[in-house]
């Protein structure tokens, strides 16, 4: 049950971009067309899951006993830039297809900040290391779902007659803000 | 520029070496911090305490972990010049609209409320957020209130809190963490 | 180009926000006062300028294919002593940036100059991009926080000006978004101009 509403929260409520503000850059970036979107997505819940993992076990196993919490930053963006390389290699081998699919997503993930954020509020929430991974997964879903969503708005926005200002990414940000109002409305799902 | 190659021994030497110098910084700044740190800490603890009860010279800290709850409250117990002053009781809900919040509700001779303050809480602005006494007055119905006659629930739900209007969700969620702080009290005392 | 165009291209030409469209979290996650935003734009600029610094100071010292996780220790470790400081001696900062603090790393800004510029600049040009980058950005984070203050708040650097709430919608996420697209449609014009 607790699953549900970590699920539900992290999918609707709090929805990693449309309320945290996390993963913006890749949002605006990447959320041209759908199927772009739908890459990032996937290669963002392969690499945040993992990372999560890796984060909570050494923020359980070195950190917290050593008492050198202070340096969570360095270790934790160390962790995930590595990953990210590591999972570039392995998928270059094991699936070429597959990278090729993601390829280009994989470095932008370094420094997309719902993955450094997601692995620390995992450790601020104080879930375990299942509920962490559920975490994960539910966050890299909900920022599925905004890309997608947003994407959606966006191939549309490129056929209508769009003031001249507002063309490109004004009128993005717009729509995503009246995208983030909509999902204000999940506020008392949880 | 001539860069120097990637020989392998240059690469692992470079890390270490940079790696080292970082430590070694941060190691540094920790230590300088460390004692502004907790002193900042202490200085705000003490200033919510100072919040919710009459003049006091010292505190003694305890926590206390309710039957099935999912997180310890904090007792600080208070004494001026030796006399016992009150005990101020660090406490949460999980009711609260946007999840859980903490508030500091301050006891005097065994029953009475001598103050509430929020410490942190993600309620809507406008809305739950008027429990805050910076943003509306509202919480001062609990100030002097005597919890042997007062029943700490919602006009709504047969007790005598005024809710807040529009914001019934966040109102029960105030009377559930000071509800929760007032039944552990009750068990110290035994 | 010049050392004075270098330090203005981060305020208008080159603004990391408002054109180069970088360190956009921060930017929509903190600006629900001009305070916070002026305040995470500080931060930002000293981890910026710090790093620019080591990074032009020992690009030649560094073999190209540990570029990146080099540049990320040094970065990982300005952003922890800003996290430090910022604890010590601004608890109150601190708090309203929260999580956006240690997230200054992942900060395409940051990242970005010291590839970009300090990797292939002199000490000096690089401390003045980085000044330049950062104070801009500290300039888009306090204007977007203002505009939110006013609106959301119907206040201006803590100073209410009006009673109750303003339109509250302008200090959640819809507004985030909402202000920054319209002031970026103004400062398109601007720039125009």
């Amino acid at each position: 049950m607790e699953y549900i509403i970590i699920i539900i929260g992290a999918i609707f409520v709090n929805n990693i971009v449309l309320n945290q503000f996390l993963g913006i850059c890749p949002f605006i970036g990447v959320s041209k067309k759908i199927p772009t979107a739908i890459g990032m997505s996937g290669a963002v819940l392969f690499v945040l899951t993992l990372a999560v993992i890796v984060t909570w076990l050494i923020q359980n196993y070195v950190l917290n006993p050593f008492g050198i919490q202070f340096l969570q930053t360095i270790f934790f963006i160390l962790v995930i830039a590595s990953l990210v390389q590591m999972v570039e290699i392995i998928l270059k081998k094991v699936s070429p297809s597959l990278f090729q699919a993601l390829g280009i997503f994989l470095p932008l993930i370094t420094t997309n900040c719902a993955v450094l954020g997601v692995a620390i509020l995992t450790i601020q929430k104080d879930f375990n290391l299942m509920e962490g991974v559920v975490y994960a997964m539910s966050n890299a879903i909900g920022f599925g779902l905004a890309l997608v969503l947003f994407s959606g708005i966006r191939e549309y926005l490129d056929l209508m007659e769009v003031p001249k200002g507002m063309r490109g990414v004004p009128i993005a940000l717009v729509s995503a803000g009246i995208l983030a109002l909509a999902f204000m409305g999940f506020a008392n799902l949880v | 520029m001539a860069k120097k190659e990637s020989s392998f021994v240059n690469m692992v030497l470079t890390l270490f070496i940079v790696t080292a110098i970082a430590a070694l910084a941060l190691g540094g700044v920790y230590n300088i911090t460390k004692e502004p740190i907790a002193l900042a800490k202490r200085l705000k603890i003490e200033r919510a305490i100072g919040e919710v009860l009459p003049e006091f010279d010292s505190i003694i800290e305890t926590k206390v972990l309710p039957k099935g709850g999912r997180d310890s409250l904090t007792f600080y117990n208070a004494t001026n010049q030796g006399e016992e002053v009150g005990t101020a009781i660090r406490t949460y809900t999980d009711e609260g609209f946007s999840g859980r919040f903490w508030i500091m509700v301050g006891f005097v001779d065994g029953d009475v409320i001598s103050g509430t303050s929020v410490l942190e809480h993600k309620e809507t602005p406008g809305l739950g957020d008027k429990m805050d006494k910076k943003k509306a007055d509202w919480s001062d119905q609990f100030k002097n209130v005597n919890l042997t006659e007062f029943k700490l629930k919602v006009t709504k739900d047969g007790g005598d809190v005024d809710a807040i209007t529009a914001a019934t969700i966040s109102s029960r969620a105030f009377c559930d963490a000071t509800q929760r702080a007032y039944d552990e009290l009750k068990k110290q005392e035994k | 180009m010049n050392q004075i165009t270098n330090f203005t291209k981060g305020f208008i030409k080159d603004n990391p926000v408002f054109v180069l469209l970088l360190g956009l979290c921060p930017t929509l996650g903190v600006t629900t006062t001009a305070i916070n935003g002026i305040g995470m734009g500080l931060a930002t600029t000293f981890v910026l300028v710090m790093s620019n610094l080591v990074v032009s100071l020992i690009k030649n010292a560094v073999p190209d294919k540990v570029r990146i996780p080099a540049f990320i220790v040094i970065i990982a470790s300005f952003v922890t002593i800003v996290e430090l400081t910022m604890q010590a001696f601004t608890p109150a900062l601190f708090e309203a940036l929260g999580l956006f603090i240690p997230l200054i790393v992942v900060n395409c800004i940051v990242l970005g100059r010291a590839e970009a510029f300090a990797s292939k600049n002199n000490v000096g040009s690089s401390i003045i991009d980085g000044l330049g980058m950062g104070l801009g950005f500290a300039f888009a984070l306090g204007l977007l926080g203002a505009v939110r203050e006013i609106l959301g708040s119907g206040a201006i650097l803590g100073f209410k000006f009006i009673e109750g709430d303003g339109m509250l919608v302008f200090v959640l996420a819809p507004g985030a978004f909402i202000v920054l697209g319209y002031l970026i449609a103004i400062m398109n014009k601007f720039k125009k101009a």
